[in-house]
C-alpha cells in the first residue's frame, strides 16, 4: 500500500502567535457590524445639523432608547426565527393579547374579581409571570403546528396574528383595561419612576466595563492557552476601550438629561426640598425599560452564540439536512424559537402596557412587520442561517432614529413610513450586492 | 455463487466476526420498492463497495443503516447483536459514522462547528467551549490535512477537498467503528479525490469497516475487499475483489446479472 499524502503528519511547535490579516480581522470585528455602527453614526449627525442641534441631545437620545426597546427585544427573537428559516407574523397580536390578559391580572382579577384590591405586593409580579408562561405556551404552540405539523411558518404564524388580535377584541370589547399597578409602571421607563437615577446608572456602567475587560482578556487566554492566534495587543487595547468608552457615554448621557420641570417640582415637593429659582437639575439616569433591553440582548446573545440552543437554530438555517443528521433535534429547536419568541411579546408586552398605564385593543399593532424590519436591517438574511443579536438590536435603533429625527426635522409621520420603508430596501439590497462581491 | 468461485482461491485472512450484518432488509417509499429483501455484511478493517446504477437503491440501504431513513423490514446487527436504529442520534451511538454525497456540514459554521455538530463540547455550566472544540479541530486537522487553516471562517468559503476533509476529521475524531461513504469523492477534484482516497486507506488499516458507495469503478476496484452490486433494488451479488474483472462489475451493474449468466456477447456490448 502507497503512503497517501493525506496521512503525513506535519508537526508545527509554533503556531503564529498573532491573527493576521486585514485590519478587520486583526481587531477581530464585524465589518458589517462597523458599517451599521457608521450608518447610525452619519444619520445621527446629518439629523443633528438640519435640527440645529436638537437631535443629539441627552434629552432626545434618552427618548430615542426607550423608544427603540419594544421593537429591539422582539427583534431579537425575530432574528432566531429567521435564521432558522421560519418567519413569525403574529407577535403583534401575540403582543396585544399577552399585553390584554397582564393588564386584566392587575387591573380587573386580582383587584375585583378576587376583592384583594390594588397595588398588592404580589401584583407586578404575578401579571408577569402569567403573561410570560402564557406567552411560552402560546409561542410553543404555534413552534408545534410548525414543527411537528408541517404547516409553514408563514401560514401558522398568519393565522396567529388574526386569533390573538381577534380574541382581545372578543374580550375587551374595544375597551381600555387600566390602571396598572403601581411597581408594574416602573418597567415603563416614564421619567422619574422608571429609570435608575445618576448613582445606579454609574454603578451600572462600570460594572458592565468591568465585565467587558473581563469576558474579552479571559477569552484571550484561553486562546493563548491552546496556542492560537489572538489579535495584536493594540488591537485589544482598542476593543476594550472603545467598548467601555460607548457605555461610560452613554451611562454620561442619560445621567445629563433632567428631569423635566413639572415633575422636578413634583419632586421636590416630595422630598422637602426647597426648589432653587433655576429650578432643580435632577438626573434621570439609563431607564428600566434600557436596562431591561440590554439584559435581554446579553441573554439572547449568550444564547445564540454560547449554546447549543443557538448553534443548533444556526446549523438549522444553514444547512436542514446536515443538523438532522449530525443528531440534532431539529423540531424541538424550531419550538423553541417560537417559545422564546413568545416570551419576548410578553417582556415588551410588559413594557408597553406599563408605559402606556393601560392595554388597549391596538397594543403592539404592526409590531412584527417592524421587528422583521429591524432584524433584517441588522443583517440576518431570509435564505436563514445568517443573523446577529446585537445586529437586529442596532437595526432597532437605526429605524427608531430615522422615526424621530424626521419628527424633530419636521417630517409628517406618512412620509416617514415612506422614508423608512424605502431604507428597508435599500438597506438589504446594499448588503445583498456587498456579500454577492465579498463571496463570489 | 461466489462462494463456490473463492472456495479454490488463496485466502489469506481468516475473515473476522461481522462487524455490521444487515439481513432481509426492504424500503419502500409508496408504492416503489426501493430496497428489496438486500441481506449485507461487513467486516473490521474490510471496505466492500456498493455499486449500482442510479436508482440501484444504494443510499437508501445505507440511510436505514446511518439512521436518516427506517426500514420496513428487516434486521440489522452489529458485532452479532439485534441493533435498532431509528435516527441518526441512535446510529452514532453504535459508532456508525457517515459522510455524505451531498456534504453534510451547515455552510454558514465554521470547521470546528461542524466537527462537533450535535455533539458539542460544553463547560460545566453548558456553554459551548469553542476554544476546546477548536482545539480538537487543529491537532485532528494536523493528522488528516496538514494544510487546513481556516478554523474561524464558514465552511463555505472552503475548497470541496477542505470541507470534505472537515467531515471525514467528524468521523475520525468520534472513534467511528462503522464508517459509510456515500460518494465520498463526488464534488472533488483529481487532487482531492487522491487524498480522500489516502484516507480510506489509513482508516481501514486502523481496523474501522467501511461501506462505500461510489459511482467511480476505479475507485471502488482499487478500495474495496468485496463489492455488493445492487440492480433496481436487490443485490446482484457480492463478490471478492480479486475474482473479478471489472467488466464483469459492469455487467453486474448495467444488465443485473451474476459473472456466470452473462454472455460474452453481452459483455461486449458494454463497451
Amino acid at each position: 500500500m502507497t503512503e497517501a499524502p493525506a496521512t503525513q503528519v506535519v508537526t508545527r511547535d509554533q503556531p503564529p502567535p498573532e491573527a493576521g490579516g486585514s485590519l478587520l480581522a486583526k481587531l477581530d470585528i464585524d465589518g458589517r457590524m462597523l458599517g451599521m455602527i457608521g450608518a447610525l453614526a452619519i444619520i445621527w449627525f446629518v439629523f443633528n445639523y438640519m435640527s440645529d442641534g436638537n437631535f443629539l441631545t441627552p434629552r432626545n437620545l434618552w427618548n430615542l432608547s426607550v423608544q427603540s426597546s419594544a421593537i429591539a427585544i422582539l427583534a431579537t427573537g425575530m432574528v432566531l426565527i429567521i435564521v432558522s428559516r421560519n418567519i413569525d407574523l403574529s407577535l403583534g397580536s401575540l403582543l396585544g393579547f399577552l399585553g390584554y390578559v397582564m393588564a386584566m391580572v392587575q387591573a380587573i382579577w386580582i383587584p375585583t374579581t378576587f376583592g384583594l384590591g390594588y397595588d398588592q405586593p404580589y401584583t407586578w409580579f404575578l401579571a408577569l409571570a402569567i403573561g410570560i408562561v402564557l406567552g411560552a405556551i402560546v409561542g410553543a404552540l404555534q413552534g408545534v403546528v410548525v414543527a411537528y405539523g408541517g404547516v409553514p411558518s408563514f401560514i401558522v404564524t398568519l393565522g396567529g396574528f388574526l386569533v390573538w388580535r381577534g380574541l382581545i377584541f372578543r374580550f375587551d370589547q374595544g375597551q381600555t383595561i387600566a390602571p396598572m399597578d403601581k411597581t408594574f409602571q416602573i418597567i415603563g421607563g416614564a421619567p422619574g419612576v422608571g429609570s435608575a437615577g445618576e448613582l445606579a446608572s454609574w454603578v451600572i456602567g462600570i460594572v458592565a466595563c468591568i465585565a467587558i475587560v473581563f469576558s474579552i482578556v479571559s477569552s484571550r487566554r484561553r486562546r493563548r492557552a491552546y496556542g492560537f492566534p489572538v489579535r495584536p495587543t493594540w488591537a485589544l487595547v482598542t476593543v476594550i476601550v472603545a467598548s467601555c468608552g460607548a457605555v461610560l457615554v452613554g451611562v454620561w448621557e442619560a445621567n445629563h438629561y433632567y428631569l423635566p420641570a413639572g415633575l422636578a417640582t413634583q419632586y421636590a415637593k416630595d422630598h422637602g426640598i426647597v426648589e432653587p429659582a433655576g429650578g432643580l437639575l435632577i438626573p434621570v439616569g439609563i431607564s428600566w425599560p434600557v436596562l431591561l433591553m440590554i439584559a435581554v440582548t446579553l441573554v439572547m446573545t449568550v444564547l445564540a452564540t454560547r449554546r447549543r440552543f443557538g448553534r443548533y437554530v444556526f446549523a438549522i438555517g444553514g444547512n436542514p439536512d446536515a443538523a438532522e443528521l449530525g443528531g440534532i433535534n431539529v423540531r424541538r429547536t424550531i419550538v423553541g424559537t417560537f417559545a422564546l419568541m413568545g416570551i419576548l411579546c410578553a417582556i415588551s408586552a410588559a413594557f408597553l402596557t406599563a408605559r402606556l398605564n393601560s392595554a388597549v385593543t391596538g397594543l403592539g399593532v404592526q409590531s412584527e412587520l417592524y421587528a422583521i424590519a429591524a432584524a433584517v436591517i441588522g443583517g440576518t438574511s431570509f435564505s436563514g442561517g445568517i443573523g446577529t443579536i446585537p445586529g437586529a438590536v442596532l437595526g432597532a435603533v437605526v429605524m427608531q432614529s430615522l422615526q424621530s429625527g424626521m419628527a424633530i426635522v419636521g417630517v409628517d409621520s406618512p412620509t416617514q413610513d415612506v422614508v423608512v420603508g424605502a431604507v428597508l430596501v435599500g438597506a438589504v439590497w446594499l448588503d445583498v450586492a456587498i456579500r454577492r462581491r465579498t463571496e463570489a | 455463487m461466489t462462494l463456490t468461485r473463492a472456495a479454490g482461491a488463496d485466502v489469506t485472512t481468516v475473515p473476522a466476526a461481522p462487524l455490521v450484518e444487515m439481513r432481509n432488509i426492504s424500503v419502500a417509499f409508496g408504492g416503489v420498492h426501493a430496497v428489496r429483501d438486500v441481506t449485507i455484511d461487513l467486516r473490521p478493517g474490510e471496505v466492500v463497495g456498493l455499486v449500482g446504477g442510479n436508482g440501484a437503491g444504494k443510499s437508501t440501504l445505507i440511510r436505514t443503516l446511518s439512521g436518516a431513513h427506517k426500514a420496513d423490514s428487516g434486521e440489522i446487527l452489529i458485532n452479532g447483536e439485534s441493533a435498532s436504529i431509528g435516527n441518526p442520534r441512535e446510529a452514532k451511538a453504535y459508532g456508525i459514522e457517515t459522510i455524505y454525497q451531498q456534504l453534510a456540514l451547515a455552510d454558514n459554521i465554521d470547521a470546528p462547528g461542524n466537527m462537533f455538530l450535535g455533539r458539542e463540547l460544553t463547560s460545566r455550566l453548558g456553554a459551548l467551549d469553542d476554544a476546546a472544540m477548536e482545539n480538537a479541530t487543529r491537532k485532528i486537522m494536523g493528522r488528516l490535512n496538514p494544510n487546513f487553516r481556516n478554523f474561524k471562517v464558514a465552511v463555505k468559503s472552503l475548497s470541496g477537498g477542505q470541507r470534505q476533509s472537515v467531515a471525514i476529521a467528524r468521523a475520525v475524531h468520534f472513534n467511528a467503528r462503522i464508517l459509510i461513504m456515500d460518494e465520498p469523492t463526488a464534488a472533488l477534484g483529481p487532487a482531492e479525490t487522491a487524498q480522500v482516497m489516502g484516507l480510506v486507506k489509513q482508516l481501514k488499516a486502523e481496523g474501522i469497516g467501511i461501506f462505500l458507495i461510489s459511482h467511480d469503478i476505479h475507485d471502488v476496484f482499487d478500495l474495496s475487499d468485496r463489492i455488493s452490486v445492487m440492480y433496481h433494488g436487490r443485490i446482484v451479488d457480492t463478490v471478492d475483489k480479486t475474482q473479478v474483472t471489472t467488466d464483469e462489475i459492469l455487467g453486474m451493474i448495467i444488465l443485473g446479472k451474476k459473472p456466470g449468466e452473462a454472455t460474452q456477447k453481452e459483455l461486449a456490448e458494454l463497451h
